[in-house]
């Protein structure tokens, strides 16, 4: 089988650890040869965080290099842009439709560039666009965004099965949260 | 067993926790933090937190000495602070095993500079390992108990930012213990005094010779062909970059033992295969080497000596084909990391860049103060060099600069190496204002605790070193506490520190915002009648406050109530 690629990006302390544990864990179970990179560090301070997962029957390289993604998954619109180059040829960006401003937009220095998803959809690029924020208040928790993109995630691989996923989230996730987690998931997902 | 996912560096925790270690003592530092965090959880093993890789080191040491296998870890700049133990460890050599587990971090994802840890291993005489996933950690942690026993060393275990940071696929056995070695004085091997270390020095070159024997034998090193065309050395991640972009169809020679290095098995290696070639980040060490054999080889004539690999260079470099990529017609802004929401740094910060003061910095969150808007900041060198830097800056500039110079270093950072230059100091009557950003934890790395929280590596109380009590007690009368959430306070402080001519400290003192301990205020709100929109607030650089339809605007999912906007707004704009 050829090498899944999966990045998840996003800003720092939005919770992109959660998803990528998830994914981690799953594809685990699934059998596969997996690896998940992060960066840490720095990160945890509002900077522009990516993870990377990658499964196959062998992965060597714990990175995604630029035309290599099959999905970037953005927890925020300007993150989506950013990691662009990262998608292969038909590769798919999945996006939660929300602007989180950086410094240099707080303090006038730059601009935040609200039509870029369109820009980028305009030039082919697949989006699949989503207010995952609303989802996951509508769920119980706006800390949830990074399970309804999960959910969102899962529908384009139909191969695995949603008990698997939500065998996984109990796997991941604090008991008391599962619940509410589960049911964000299932809102991304459009069930 | 079955395989688990885990981090490299949980996975080396994971192998010196099977080796049966029995002590590790470390200093925090990206990328290698959670070596120490993960054995943390071991209560077979005794674990703790050091105030800085020395010390951690000579723990270790003196662990080994008393016969129980030992390790510390660190990142690539600790092993600096650590070089002066380890370059006599080297003669002295173990009584139990010694593991110095060491984190390069290729592309500075969180360090001030690239520096290659395999000096320290060559000019040390240390041998170093290198893995290239997580499997690979915990075999490797686990192997290098072994050397050190065998070759009398401590041995260094190399980790890099990729491998450190990466998940895979580990199988996990149970630990063994270790008997302790009985402890035999014996002067000639522990006392390195200059009669001893003479003696001791041949060992350390005979050692080597043996240790470049077994790099020639040793299963750390392998060979795997793949035609006569190309043959790559490699080791670590840069290993994996090769398997990922060639897989089986090109030779490579991989070193997980890359101190010393073989001399018979890199020739026999480059007499099978045409072209040779050596792919390594950083600096030429295996390069060099293979040159030094009489080699003809390609290195660092195609490959930088800046940055982290990746697949993509790798296929660069070779010609082959590359990904098309879809490229951005708008300008993305950067998104740098910044102070947290409430972060108690920010008032402070906000005060000195009021007073235009030159700050001699420090290494740790406050290092952002350096960024815009508050751009706060002039110099941030390595640990401890703010309190250091300032006693010399205002030996030279006296007058001109003690008024409107002061030094800030975190608590944390003052234990590690900020105290001996605060001695400096007081002892060489420094005209010098030095600022102890107290914030109750290591923040930086991810909250660990440190000699000054009160708090051990599991959170149990602990002794507390007092910091006012510490200040005076080597001779600074003037120590002063503010709260850095109270504008006029800090205020008041830099203004009497500065005028104050003589050594002084201020401790700025108010927890770390994102503490579990510390519970969040509600959300501050912008009156938008009220608010002129004089974008004062703005000037604090906090990442809860923006302008919305030409008001400033806090948003609420960050505000954690610190107040201190609220205190600038001229027109009572901001309130509760």
């Amino acid at each position: 089988m050829k090498t899944k690629n999966v990045m998840i990006v996003g800003v720092g302390g939005q919770g992109s650890l959660l998803a990528s544990k998830l994914l981690g864990h799953l594809l685990c179970e699934e059998g596969y040869d997996v690896k998940v990179s992060e960066v840490h560090g720095m990160s945890q301070r509002g900077g522009s965080v990516v993870t990377y997962v990658r499964w196959g029957d062998r992965v060597d390289s714990p990175i995604i290099d630029w035309g290599e993604a099959d999905f970037v998954v953005s927890f925020e619109k300007l993150e989506a842009a950013r990691w662009v180059s990262c998608l292969r040829e038909g590769g798919r960006i999945v996006v939660n439709d929300r602007e989180t401003d950086p410094m240099p937009v707080i303090t006038g220095a730059a601009q935040y560039p609200h039509e870029v998803l369109d820009h980028l959809a305009a030039k082919g690029v697949l989006i699949d666009r989503m207010d995952a924020l609303a989802l996951a208040e509508q769920a119980g928790s706006v800390k949830a965004v990074n399970l309804v993109l999960m959910g969102r995630l899962s529908k384009y691989f139909p191969e695995i099965s949603m008990d698997k996923w939500m065998a996984a989230i109990e796997a991941c996730v604090k008991p008391k949260f599962v619940d509410m987690n589960k049911k964000a998931f299932a809102l991304g997902r459009g069930e | 067993m079955k395989k688990k996912l885990l981090l490299g560096n949980e996975a080396v925790a994971r192998g010196l926790f099977e080796a049966g270690v029995k002590l590790v003592s470390s200093y925090p530092g990206t990328p290698s933090t959670e070596i120490t965090e993960t054995i943390a959880e071991y209560p077979e093993v005794y674990c703790e937190w050091a105030p800085n890789e020395k010390v951690a080191l000579e723990t270790a040491f003196g662990a080994s000495l008393a016969g129980a296998r030992a390790a510390c870890a660190m990142k690539h700049v600790g092993l600096n602070v650590a070089a002066d133990p380890l370059y006599t460890l080297s003669y002295t050599g173990v009584n139990g095993g010694l593991v110095l587990c060491v984190a390069d971090d290729p592309g500075m994802h969180s360090s001030q500079n690239e520096q290659d840890s395999r000096h320290h291993a060559i000019a040390s005489k240390v041998p170093m390992l290198e893995p290239s996933d997580a499997a690979e950690s915990r075999a490797f942690a686990m192997r290098a108990f072994e050397l050190s026993e065998q070759f009398d060393t401590p041995v260094i275990l190399r980790m890099c930012t990729r491998i450190a940071h990466s998940q895979s696929l580990v199988a996990c056995e149970d630990r063994v213990e270790v008997p302790n070695k009985p402890y035999v004085k014996n002067p000639q091997k522990y006392i390195m005094s200059p009669a001893n270390a003479i003696k001791r020095h041949p060992f350390v070159e005979e050692r080597t010779r043996k240790l470049a024997d077994f790099a020639e034998t040793t299963d750390l090193n392998t060979v795997e062909m793949g035609g006569t065309g190309m043959g790559i050395i490699c080791s670590g991640t840069c290993y994996r970059y090769v398997k990922e972009v060639f897989g089986d169809s090109v030779s490579v020679l991989k070193l997980g033992l890359v101190n010393p290095l073989p001399v018979k098995k890199i020739l026999d290696f480059a007499a099978a295969v045409d072209r040779l070639v050596v792919i390594e980040e950083l600096d030429p060490v295996i390069e060099t080497h293979v040159k030094g054999l009489g080699l003809k080889v390609e290195g660092k004539s195609l490959f930088p000596m800046e940055g982290e690999f990746s697949q993509n260079l790798i296929r660069k470099v070779f010609g082959l084909p590359l990904p098309e990529v879809v490229v951005n017609d708008d300008a993305i802004p950067v998104r740098p990391p910044v102070m947290c929401a409430g972060c108690p740094h920010r008032g402070l910060f906000y005060t000195l860049a009021k007073h235009k003061v030159t700050v001699i910095g420090d290494i740790g969150c406050y290092t952002l103060g350096s960024a815009q808007p508050l751009n706060a900041v002039d110099s941030v060198l390595c640990m401890g060099a703010s309190v250091s830097g300032i006693h010399g800056f205002n030996k030279i500039g006296g007058k001109d600069t003690s008024g409107k110079t002061v030094a800030v270093i975190g608590d944390s950072t003052f234990m590690h190496s900020g105290m001996t230059g605060l001695v400096n100091v007081s002892y060489n009557a420094s005209d010098s204002t030095v600022i102890i950003l107290d914030n109750s934890i290591t923040g930086m790395t991810g909250h660990q605790q440190n000699p000054s929280t009160g708090y051990n590596i599991h959170g149990d109380p602990a002794a507390k070193v007092d910091l006012e009590a510490f200040c005076r007690a080597i001779g600074i009368d003037r120590v002063r506490v503010v709260d850095p959430y109270d504008l006029a306070a800090c205020d008041k402080a830099i203004t009497e520190e500065l005028a104050f001519e003589g050594p002084s400290v201020i401790i700025s003192r108010r927890p770390c915002a994102l503490l579990k301990t510390v519970k969040p205020k509600p959300a501050l709100v912008v009156d938008r009648d009220k608010c002129r929109a004089c974008k004062k607030c703005m000037k604090l650089g906090c990442p809860a406050i923006h302008m919305e339809d030409g008001k400033a605007c806090v948003d609420a999912t960050l505000c954690v109530g610190c107040g201190v906007c609220k205190q600038l707004c001229a027109f009572g704009a901001i309130g509760e």
